[in-house]
């Protein structure tokens, strides 16, 4: 964990209700999975945990979606401001276990993550599919990105406006390799039925602090509970318990 | 630093910082961003007899100037807080300790106590009798004087330890409970804890913590706080630390004005985790611009004000 002062590149929109903000700092501790904790100006007291899509050199990139008052104040941020955050925060993904191959299985703002997964992955020369799913065409949002990478990508909406008809399940191959899944609960549940292997799944929870002491974010797993924000946001299917 | 030294219930400290229970862990993420010997100790995570996983998530609400909580006490239980966190602490360190004990019946307190005191690290006990989230628990303790005073004997009768009890505001008079808590053998009172509280997610029409309500805590609370620490202060001889809100040097000194021999700062943490340390090191500049030579001459400086 860094606290550090960052200065605000850009923030735009991406797509319906997403945003992008790319920051100026230190990234070196910005490893795929793991988050940042922004300090809102204003009336917000907590900081509000946004998860890593890229990080390259000193340029920290944050996907972030408006679902509250907190992210709609993001929004109206400009460059040239500074925001103090904490960075380096969670456990981020295991690469080591992809050689052979990996499928990223992301859900709306879900697939922000998995982007500099997909990233590292293929620098260490491993072949990745992305099937990427979102409520309608107009919420999708890196699917060139993703490709300019050499990644497979498969789209799925639940609406049938782009790509397969329906959840990332039914867009998802034959599961070869390595499997990475963030989204929301439904979805990610729904990958974990269908693919009932390993596989390391990230979490979402309302959080207080972000670095594990005020015991907010706390799950039950097979191993004990667990602080989201700490000892996860990322988990092994097995250690997690789906209620099923 | 000489002149920021304190004394709680006989143990002296460095400082009056003292980082709250349930906002710093077992100090070990602090330890990681800096040396948390500076401080003048810390209240551990709330320990009971059985290890607790808590309340359902969500568990954390923001607030203007705050935030609510229901975590409800999760910790690993008294004998794995002795046996696997105690010994793990002592390696970064290397001060006296307060354990926080929260019970669910006066059996509980006397029996987590009775441990922890005879831990060489432990300085002091500072029992919670006042945890608003867990049903049939805390609350009924902290707001009955009768009640609180069986804990605090109970506890009393099992260790030599200091003895201090964090009180909730939760209550229409905090001076008849901390009279009761005095008489029954306590040797300092700590508070505030947090305040009831809910919040309700009004698009999804319902509250936004799991367990409907939850303790507020954070800034917004200061004055209430402070307002309670003086009262206190007036109603007993036994040494009070002041809770609720800090999150300057300023704040502190006010604190101590009211009548707090140290203070302890628990919200703040979460959201600048080295507000503790920022607050020690800025203490000396705001004691030199208010004329204040020595923390120790200014506790309950600002009682008798009306015949100054």
């Amino acid at each position: 964990m860094k606290q550090q002062q960052l200065e605000i590149l850009s923030n735009e929109p991406l797509a319906a209700g997403i945003w992008r903000m790319v920051l100026l700092g230190d990234t070196s501790d910005s490893a795929p999975g793991r988050f940042a904790e922004l300090r809102l100006p204003g009336e917000f007291y907590l900081r509000r945990p946004i998860s890593v899509c890229d990080a390259r050199e000193d340029r920290l990139t944050l996907v972030y979606k408006t679902v509250g008052r907190g992210t709609r104040r993001m929004t109206e941020l400009v460059p040239g401001q500074e925001i103090e955050a904490l960075t380096g925060l969670g456990n981020g993904f295991d690469l080591s276990r992809a050689r052979d191959g990996a499928v990223l299985a992301g859900g709306g703002v879900g697939c922000a993550p998995l982007f500099l997964l997909a990233r590292r992955l293929r620098e260490a020369g491993c072949p990745v599919t992305a099937v990427l799913g979102f409520n309608r065409a107009d919420e999708i949002f890196y699917e060139e990105e993703f490709r300019a990478l050499g990644v497979r990508v498969e789209i799925a909406t639940l609406d049938g406006s782009r790509g397969t008809k329906g959840f990332v399940t039914d867009a998802m191959p034959g599961i070869a390799g390595s499997l990475y899944v963030c989204g929301p609960q439904p979805m990610m549940k729904a990958v974990w039925r269908r693919a009932r292997a390993a596989g390391q799944y990230s979490l979402e929870e309302r959080m207080g602090c972000g670095f594990g002491v005020c015991m907010g974010c706390s799950i039950q797993t097979a191993g004990g509970s667990r602080r989201v924000c700490a000892d996860g946001p990322v988990f092994a299917g097995e250690e997690l318990l789906w209620n099923d | 630093m000489e002149r920021l030294k304190t004394t709680l219930c006989g143990i002296p400290l460095d400082n009056p910082v003292i980082p709250a229970s349930g906002t710093f862990g077992y100090g070990e993420e602090f330890a990681a961003l800096y040396d948390i010997n500076c401080l003048g100790t810390f209240s551990f995570k709330g320990t009971t007899a059985q290890p607790r996983f808590g309340n359902p998530t969500p568990r954390i609400a923001e607030c203007t100037a705050g935030l609510l909580n229901a975590v409800g006490l999760q910790n690993p239980g008294v004998e794995a807080v002795i046996g696997e966190i105690l010994p793990r602490m002592k390696t970064y360190f290397h001060k006296p300790v307060m354990a926080n004990v929260s019970g669910f019946s006066v059996e509980d307190y006397a029996g987590a106590c009775e441990k922890l005191g005879r831990e060489p690290q432990i300085g002091w006990l500072e029992i919670n009798i006042s945890c608003p989230n867990v049903h049939g628990g805390g609350m009924s303790f902290g707001t009955d004087p009768k009640a609180a005073a069986e804990v605090v004997a109970a506890v009393r009768r099992v260790t030599e330890k200091p003895l201090i009890v964090k009180l909730t505001p939760n209550v229409t008079d905090i001076t008849e409970i901390a009279r009761s808590c005095e008489a029954a053998g306590a040797d300092g009172i700590s508070l505030i804890n947090t305040l009831l509280g809910m919040r309700i997610d009004p698009l999804r029409r319902r509250p936004v913590l799991q367990r409907t309500m939850g303790g507020f805590s954070g800034p917004a609370v200061f004055p209430v706080a402070l307002r309670m620490v003086w009262q206190v202060y007036e109603a007993v001889k036994i040494p009070v630390v002041g809770i609720g809100g800090i999150a300057s040097a300023e704040d502190v000194i006010e604190m101590m004005l009211a009548g707090a021999c140290a203070v302890e700062i628990g919200s703040e943490n979460l959201v600048r985790p080295t507000v503790c340390k920022d607050i020690i090191d800025g203490l000396p500049a705001v004691m030199d611009r208010l004329g204040i030579a020595k923390l120790e001459d200014i506790i309950g400086g600002a009682h008798g004000w009306e015949k100054m």
